[in-house]
């Protein structure tokens, strides 16, 4: 599934936030959003998933405008993994998961044994399959994010939106998700911030001052120039030799060798 | 908890779980209708009932056939239909405003609801127009509507909400102090006191056909929007983002508890606690899905206020102890209970 963005923009308190951001993510992609903090890209994703209020733009499904689809449909589509999201209510890992469900209930269409299948499989894609009955309460941080994950999946949505999904993962964990993620058939928009992983992705958005300030593949949006002037690091490439693959070495700009 | 597994053994699961709550309730009910500062036998209490619900045409005194059926039989309905009512009420703003203190008596609906009553009862407001009930819905509106406005303009956390909810609270009990100084008799006021501490001495079978309504349609509405009230278990971003119209389901809920609340304040006073502790019991009893807690809540709401009424008549010989005080000196050390379980995370 198709998602567009035409001319987005979302100010606090009469700052702007994200300004004139237009871009398409084709179906299948994967679409990773970098940028340093505070550079809007968590207010890109909550615009994408049409929750923000007070928002300038219109973001369109194939060609739909969110605004003219009601809340349900759209997150039979979407999918969004908010960093952070917590909860003071003693739930259950499967509590937790079996809500990806609700888009696809109703009073009148209660949750049934294939509902209990697809959380069922959601948990078990990341990895958490045996931890069903364990309170949120006790998790870790990697833990809770894994469960937001297997949420997400268990709305069988057809686009993704992570807002920093590998934080609070251990090194493992990071891996398996960013493998799960680009296996999955679906759209994927993802915020990262290690820059290693992001060049895993089919194309880079770099968002400065809440503007795009490149859009393409990741090799070209990550010029040594650019990552100098919005990251602030210098950086160079190496290449491990079992396989050819690069990846970056940062250093401060300060100590330039 | 394991799930029946087809459709069928889980609609045989839900009807005889709702047989089971049912069957709870009249036995609580006919128990609040049995114990009173009159002791009646059974069999006197059996034959008031069987004569008034099917003209059995039995034998009774027609003083404690005026006891039970005029006195006590509404008395204790109405008692769980505001039980029931304002631990919902309990549930939905502790769920929509993420906050485990959230109730009606903090969140100042319960302070507005009485303004509004007091300001139709002894003010004469609305000239006879809108009647009781109809100044305390106005009331509790109108506090709930500043206080969120409050909530929202200092940042709009739940801990906004609480702190808004206590400012709000303190305003509308010193308007309805004020009030109560400024046009009440020294009759009216005390009379006055004495409601505002819950009392159901007054209650009759009008109240009854007020409170009953109320109370199963609040039930029905906020067991329609059980999941959507778990959805809000992340906050109303994630609600939003699971489908929820969260504005849709905010109106209708909030309308609902301020009705619902409204109604009880306006039928038998301003009864604390009930929303605070209720909640969290049957959250004790049943986990936090809402699917199970709005029955679960509703059902033990409905007994306790039974219970608490029952305690508040016979408590002093010759003396009713307004229910306030009952269910505050039962709540107050069942909430530190809860507050030392760690259950209450703020």
């Amino acid at each position: 599934m198709k998602i567009a963005a035409h001319d987005l923009g979302w100010a606090a308190r009469g700052r702007p936030i994200v300004e004139g951001i237009t871009l398409e993510v084709a179906s299948g992609e994967t679409l990773g959003l970098i940028g340093p903090n505070g550079s809007g890209k968590s207010t890109l994703l909550k615009l994408f998933a049409g929750i923000a209020a007070r928002a300038r733009g219109t973001v369109s499904l194939d060609g739909t405008a969110l605004s003219r689809m009601n809340r349900r449909d759209i997150a039979r589509r979407i999918a969004f993994v908010e960093q952070q999201a917590q909860t003071a209510e003693a739930l259950s890992v499967r509590d937790a998961v079996e809500l990806g469900r609700t888009p696809w209930l109703s009073p009148l269409a209660p949750f049934g044994a294939q509902d209990a299948a697809i959380c069922a499989e959601a948990l078990a894609r990341v990895g958490m399959a045996d931890m069903a009955t364990r309170s949120w309460t006790t998790l870790s941080g990697g833990e809770r994010q894994r469960v937001h994950i297997a949420r997400a999946l268990a709305q069988r949505p057809q686009v993704m939106l992570l807002d920093e999904p590998t934080n609070h993962l251990d090194i493992h964990h990071q891996l398996s998700l960013l493998r799960l993620v680009s296996d999955l058939p679906v759209t994927v928009v993802i915020a990262l911030h290690d820059l290693n992983q992001a060049l895993g992705c089919d194309r880079l958005a770099v968002l400065e001052g809440g503007r795009l300030a490149a859009l393409g593949p990741p090799r070209e949006v990550l010029s040594a120039d650019r990552l100098a002037r919005i990251f602030r690091v210098g950086a160079r490439t190496l290449t491990d030799p079992t396989d050819g693959v690069t990846q970056f070495r940062f250093h401060c700009l300060e100590d330039q060798p | 908890m394991k799930r029946p597994a087809t459709p069928v053994a889980l609609a045989a699961h839900v009807a005889l779980r709702a047989m089971a709550g049912v069957a709870v309730l009249a036995l609580a009910v006919l128990t609040g209708v049995i114990l009173g500062e009159t002791p009646l036998p059974w069999s006197t209490v059996w034959a008031a009932l069987a004569n008034n619900l099917w003209n059995a045409g039995l034998p009774v005194d027609p003083i404690d056939q005026g006891i039970i059926w005029a006195y006590r039989v509404p008395r204790t309905l109405v008692a769980a239909g505001c039980g029931a009512g304002l631990a919902l009420a309990g549930v939905v703003l502790q769920a929509l405003v993420r906050n485990a203190l959230s109730d009606p008596y903090l969140l100042g609906v319960s302070a507005g609801a009485s303004t509004g009553a007091v300001a139709v009862t002894i003010m004469g407001v609305g000239a006879g127009a809108i009647g009781i009930s109809g100044g305390a819905f106005l009331g509790a509106a109108l506090a709930f509507g500043l206080v969120a406005a409050l909530a929202r303009a200092a940042g709009g956390g739940p801990a906004q909400m609480v702190l808004a909810g206590i400012a709000g609270s303190q305003l509308f009990n010193a308007l309805t102090s004020f009030f109560i100084a400024k046009s009440a008799n020294a009759e009216q006021a005390r009379g006055i006191m004495f409601w505002l501490l819950g009392n159901l001495s007054g209650v009759r079978w009008p109240d009854v056909t007020l409170a009953l309504p109320v109370a199963v349609a609040g039930f029905l509405a906020c067991l329609w929007h059980a999941r959507a009230l778990d959805a809000f278990s992340f906050g109303s971003d994630a609600a939003s983002s699971l489908g929820i119209a969260v504005r849709r389901v905010q109106i209708v809920l909030i309308g609902a508890v301020t009705l619902m609340t409204a109604t009880m304040v306006s039928l038998v006073g301003s009864i604390g606690f009930v929303g605070l502790v209720i909640p969290h019991a049957a959250r004790f009893l049943v986990g936090p899905r809402h699917g199970r807690l709005i029955p679960a809540a509703a059902l033990t709401g409905a007994v306790f206020l039974i219970a608490a009424d029952v305690v508040s008549r016979m408590l002093i010989p010759g003396q009713v102890v307004p229910i306030g005080v009952v269910t505050a000196l039962v709540g107050a050390p069942g909430f530190a209970l809860i507050l030392i379980r760690g259950r209450v995370r703020g």
